[in-house]
Parts: C-alpha cells; sequence; structure tokens
C-alpha cells in the first residue's frame, strides 16, 4: 500500500486510499497505521477505504499548536469536507476511537455510521477506578501482555529499522502523550454529549484487551444512542491487528444489515 | 571559588525494598517509611547544614518525589527552614522542578519569601526535573521544555515586576492578576541557576546569562560548558567562571583510606538514583525524538544509566568502585592533598567553573563522619580552591568580535 498526501489546511496529510464503495474513513490508535494493512485490504473489498497518519503520527506532520484531541476531531471534519465526503462510516481504534466520536459529537453530517474499535475516550467509574490502563507504567514486555492476546506480536526489532521509521515511532510515541495525558485517554466533557451521536454505530471488541476491558466496551455502547456490541475472539487492544479478517467481515455485515 | 554542600535527606533503611523491587522511586509503598526514622533524618541534615553556615561553605537543595533517595519532597520548605536558622551561608534551591509545577507565581512567591527572610541569600534554580519525576507529578512529558521556559519568563516577570497586577494568559499558563507579595530582596530577582546535560542546553543558558550547573559527571561538564561559552561568545561576551558549577561527591580524610571510605558511602546516591523501573526512565515527549532514536537503534540496554570516565571507559553507576568514580569526575577523594589535586585537574580539564556543589553527604555515611568530612574540606580543600587560575576562555577573541560587531 502506497501512501498518498494531501494538504487539507496547511497540514500534508498522509494517508492510505484502497477500495472503491461506500466511504469508510478509518483513524488509527496511538501506534500509529503500521500492522493495520491487511485490514484495511479487507475493508477495501467493500469500501473506499481512507485511513489518515493524525497529526504527530506516521508520516502526517502536527502543527506547532495543536495539543488537544479537539484539534484531532476538528482536523478529522476538516479531512471529511476536504475529500467531499457526505455519507462516510466513520471507524477509529483506540485513540481513533476516541477521535472519531468526538468527530460525531461536534457533527454526524457527513457520517452515516460510527465504529468504535477498543476506542477509549469516556470514564465511566469513579476516581478511584483506573479503567484505561497506564500504559505509560508499563515496561515493554507488561505493554505486550495488556494490548495484544497474543504477546509475540508486540515484538519489534528497532535496531533494524531506518531512521525515518524510528523517528516516526518516537514521534507516536510523544503524539499519544500530547493529546492523552491528562486527562489520560479521555475527555470528561464527551460523555456530556454522546447522545449527540445520532447515527447508528457499532462497538467491537477485543475479547482480550487488557487495556480497556470489554466491560468498558460495553459501557462505551451502552452510552451512545443506537449501538450493536461485538466481540472479536483471540484479540487484545488491536483486533484489526490480531484478527484483521474477522474485525473488517463484523464491519462489512453490520453495515449491511444496518446502513442502507 | 564558591563551595556548596548538598545531600538528597536519603532514607537508606529501606534500600533493600529498592533492591528488591528493581527501583527506588515512583512504585515503592510509603509502608517502609517510618516518619519517626524520618524526623531524625531531617533533624540531621539540617544542621550538617547548620554546621555548613559555620564553616563558610554555603547551601544547596533539591528535591524529588516518591523515592527512597530524597526524602526532601519540596525545596522551599527545606529553603525556609534553612533562611530561618542560618546566618551566612547564601541557599541555593536547586531547584523547583518548574514544568512539574502547575503554578508558577506560587514558586514565584515562595522564592520571594525565602529570599525575604534570608535578607538576600537566595540563589534560585529552575530545573528540568529528571524523566521519573514526572510520573509523581502527573504533568505532561510532551512539550515539557515549552512549559519549562514559559514558567521561567513567567516566575521572572513576576519577581521583577512591581507596578502589577499584570496579565498572563497563555498556552500554558492563565492569570489575571500577578502581584507577588511579597516582593524579592535581591533586585530585580535572585539570581538563576538551571541544570543541565547537553550542549544544546547549555547554549539556551547563555542566552539568559544565568548559572549553568553540571551534577555527576565530567564528562557532560565539560561540554555543556563548551556549549554555554560558544553560545555566550557568538553573543558578545565571554563567559566567566561564576556562570558554571559542577556537583561532584566527596570523601576527604586524614588518610587516603579514610577519604575513599567516606567516598564509598557517599556514592551509595550515585550508586542507588539510577535504579528506577523501565517506564519511568524515557517518558514520551520527555526526551527529543533524535534522542529517542538513537536509544532505540542501541535497543533495549541502553536504557540503563551509564557513565563516561575521562579516558573514554563506560562504568555502570549502580555498580562503580570509587576509582571508577574518581576516573569519571563524579567523585573527589582521598586526603585533602589528593582531592584538591583532583579537583584542580578538572578543574583545568573543564575550562574552569566557579561554583563546586559538594555532596559531603549521600548514601549510608553517619551524621558525625558528615560533620568531619564537612570540616577536613572546609580547613584543608576550600582555602586552596581560590589559588585556582582560571584557564584561557578559547572563545575569548571571538566574544570580542562579536562584541565589536554589535
Amino acid at each position: 500500500m502506497e501512501l498518498k498526501q494531501r494538504v487539507i489546511r496547511d497540514v500534508t496529510v498522509a494517508f492510505l486510499e484502497e477500495g472503491r464503495g461506500r466511504p469508510l474513513v478509518y483513524l488509527h490508535g496511538g501506534f500509529g497505521l503500521a500492522g493495520h494493512e491487511a485490514f484495511i485490504g479487507h475493508l477495501a473489498e467493500r469500501f473506499r477505504v481512507i485511513a489518515p497518519d493524525l497529526p504527530g503520527f506516521g508520516a502526517t506532520e502536527l502543527p506547532r499548536s495543536w495539543n488537544v484531541v479537539d484539534d484531532l476531531a476538528c482536523f478529522g471534519l476538516d479531512l471529511l469536507a476536504e475529500f467531499g465526503l457526505d455519507d462516510a462510516l466513520l471507524a477509529g481504534s483506540c485513540l481513533g476511537g476516541w477521535v472519531a466520536a468526538e468527530m460525531a459529537v461536534r457533527s454526524t453530517g457527513r457520517i452515516r455510521g460510527l465504529v468504535l474499535i477498543d476506542a477509549t475516550g469516556l470514564k465511566f467509574g469513579d476516581h478511584l477506578t483506573r479503567e484505561i490502563a497506564d500504559i505509560h507504567a508499563m515496561g515493554e514486555a507488561e505493554q505486550a501482555e495488556t494490548l495484544y492476546a497474543d504477546p509475540s506480536r508486540a515484538r519489534r526489532d528497532t535496531t533494524a529499522m531506518n531512521d525515518q521509521e524510528l523517528a516516526a515511532l518516537a514521534q507516536n510515541r510523544e503524539s499519544f502523550a500530547l493529546f492523552g495525558w491528562k486527562p489520560y485517554m479521555h475527555n470528561p466533557v464527551l460523555r456530556r454529549w454522546v447522545h449527540r451521536i445520532d447515527v447508528p454505530a457499532l462497538v467491537v471488541w477485543g475479547e482480550r484487551d487488557r487495556m480497556v476491558t470489554p466491560d468498558y466496551g460495553r459501557n462505551w455502547a451502552a452510552a451512545l444512542p443506537d449501538a450493536t456490541f461485538e466481540l472479536i475472539h483471540d484479540a487484545g487492544h488491536y483486533p484489526a491487528v490480531e484478527q484483521p479478517g474477522a474485525s473488517a467481515g463484523r464491519i462489512i455485515s453490520w453495515s449491511e444489515e444496518t446502513v442502507s | 571559588m564558591r563551595v556548596w554542600h548538598f545531600s538528597e535527606m536519603a532514607y537508606p533503611q529501606a534500600w533493600d525494598v529498592g533492591h528488591r523491587m528493581g527501583t527506588f522511586r515512583v512504585t515503592v509503598p510509603n509502608s517502609h517509611y517510618d516518619p519517626v526514622v524520618g524526623a531524625d533524618i531531617y533533624e540531621r541534615h539540617f544542621a550538617e547544614y547548620e554546621l555548613c553556615d559555620e564553616l563558610g561553605i554555603d547551601i544547596m537543595l533539591n528535591e524529588h518525589h516518591s523515592t527512597l533517595t530524597c526524602t526532601n519532597a519540596a525545596v522551599p520548605l527545606a529553603g525556609a527552614v534553612l533562611a530561618r536558622t542560618t546566618k551566612r551561608s547564601r541557599l541555593l534551591l536547586l531547584g523547583s522542578p518548574v514544568a512539574n509545577r502547575p503554578d508558577p507565581v506560587r514558586v514565584a512567591e515562595e522564592m520571594a519569601m525565602i529570599d525575604v527572610i534570608s535578607r538576600g541569600r537566595l540563589e534560585m534554580g529552575l530545573v528540568k526535573g529528571a524523566p521519573y519525576e514526572v510520573a509523581p507529578a502527573n504533568m505532561n512529558p510532551a512539550r515539557l521544555m515549552d512549559r519549562f521556559w514559559e514558567a521561567h519568563d513567567l516566575i521572572l516577570k513576576a519577581m521583577s515586576t512591581q507596578d502589577g497586577p499584570f496579565n498572563w494568559e497563555s498556552e500554558n499558563y492563565h492569570y489575571r492578576q500577578v502581584n507577588i507579595w511579597p516582593r524579592p530582596w535581591q533586585q530585580p530577582h535572585p539570581p538563576v541557576w538551571i541544570t543541565a546535560l547537553s550542549p544544546r542546553s547549555g547554549r539556551a543558558i547563555a542566552e539568559r546569562r544565568h548559572v549553568a550547573a553540571a551534577l555527576l559527571s565530567g564528562g557532560i561538564a565539560g561540554a555543556m560548558f563548551n556549549g554555554y561559552r560558544e553560545r555566550a561568545a557568538e553573543l558578545g561576551w565571554a563567559a566567566p567562571p561564576d556562570r558554571f558549577a559542577y556537583c561532584g561527591l566527596v570523601g576527604v580524610g586524614h588518610t587516603e583510606a579514610e577519604g575513599r571510605r567516606r567516598a564509598d558511602e557517599v556514592a551509595g546516591y550515585v550508586r542507588t538514583s539510577p535504579i528506577v523501573a523501565e517506564p519511568f526512565t524515557n517518558p514520551p515527549g520527555y526526551n527529543p525524538i533524535a534522542a529517542n532514536v538513537a536509544l532505540l537503534k542501541t535497543g533495549p540496554t541502553a536504557f540503563g544509566a551509564r557513565v563516561q570516565t575521562f579516558d573514554g571507559r563506560t562504568i555502570d553507576p549502580t555498580k562503580a568502585t570509587v576509582q571508577e568514580f574518581i576516573d569519571a569526575r563524579t567523585v573527589f577523594a582521598g586526603t585533602p592533598d589528593q582531592v584538591f589535586e583532583q579537583i584542580r585537574t578538572f578543574h583545568r580539564e573543564v575550562g574552569g567553573f566557579g561554583h563546586l556543589l559538594i555532596m559531603a553527604q549521600g548514601g549510608t555515611l553517619s551524621h558525625d563522619e558528615t560533620c568531619a568530612n564537612l570540616r577536613l574540606f572546609a580547613e584543608e580543600v576550600m582555602p586552596r580552591l581560590d589559588t585556582l587560575e582560571t584557564p584561557e576562555n578559547r572563545w575569548g577573541e571571538q566574544a570580542e568580535r562579536s562584541a565589536a560587531a554589535q
């Protein structure tokens, strides 16, 4: 898959564009798009998939003044407009799911349906309950256990990567902190407004996600006006990476049943 | 040469727990801290600082959080105590981790109050804070240095503004009525110190003409001082020695063996300080992208602490011997003659400096031993430091040319 580029209001955005059909915009999680190619390939059998590197991730620059998830949400809405999409499915994983929900709260004018995959963004419990695992307080081994059903998925040999890949890795990590450090990976305001998401939603969750558990996902689905909840077996926080076929299949069948 | 004593007020009584858990910071439960023992620890350290006041040694304080290696958790609090109980020593608070403090105006007020209580003896250190300080403060490590420099600007403006209130509404800080009472004794504000590790940071400090302090590694000090001198010269001034400070551990004795034995105990500080659980050693965004790329290239082993000796060897500070620490200029140890010689050599190697911050207490070194260490240093080493000649500033001519061109 080849990254394309397009300038959206002074930001040069890198994105993948695959397939034909109803547009589906896919927003990646905190580790970027790498590893999500197979999932995008499956979706492209049914949809025109547009998957940008969010600003501050992968090959998309981060404007110096941006520092809150609102920036990413308004950027996402600009992206829908720039591509001329008015009936898109909007999907997001982890941080990308949070951004997708922030977009939909602002306007569903160009969004026909919302897909949240192990999305963060909300807090349901009290102040003593840590619902989103503190990934920044974990070593690499514990992170792998937390994020993947098969922790060997997290293994990577950074000594074999080139400077550009390593810089993207470091930049992704920094941006993940920038947008999600405090409040940690959620926006207390968002929960007051999720009722505004007046389009059908599919909440897809990795059965073995320990970053945000399936119970957290069920709470997400319950908070939305019209949502279906689906578990993906043998997947952790990134079902798109661990079970790309099953995850894409679930989205395709939901869209056929729900979104005319 | 001004000499300053510094101790972290460690809690070695629980160090076995730190070793067992593989971390001395952030996650060791404070059930391992006994406040009765802790009170004795504060008592002895304040007594040692008060001895410094008698001996003509200045005082340096710092702060860390959630750790067994430093129970001084709030530098203005210890500074306020010593502002009352000492009379002569200057009080260097090195420093307040301002990017981790949500309220810089409060920092300015606290510092001004200490400056007034001490009748103008405050030296105001503003520090980035170590990477493992991010977790206890829970401040965003991304763009931390943006916050640091903005807090620096706000603190100095708060201290030096006498016709306030003024307004400060920015990305990071929001105030509409900044007007600190008291204002500082020293005008326009107390001297500012900043700690730094890299030549790049040295250059940034040179632009403000503050004192740049390097800690515990001779190699880091030399490169950082040179970054400062070079930038100063570009701006048209030759940075004098009083713009540079170096902190090393000291063990001085009547015999070499006694001095080295004391240094060995003090070195308990450097042997434990870097033992930190992996995720807290390099929070995202704390280090620049290029530094992270270099770390990732080296692989996972890169995250362990390493110190370079002056002849290019790499040592593991958690296990190093006194001799290895001497080779890295982390420790000055032996008889007064030997300690003076080591300092003299190092002073020449790094182009001179005007402030020597000695850690005469660290680790398990007892109160009596610390007092003996301080006394011997004050009597036998300190007087000779004024005989050190300042090495030639190799950017001196450039400074003159830049000044002439301005």
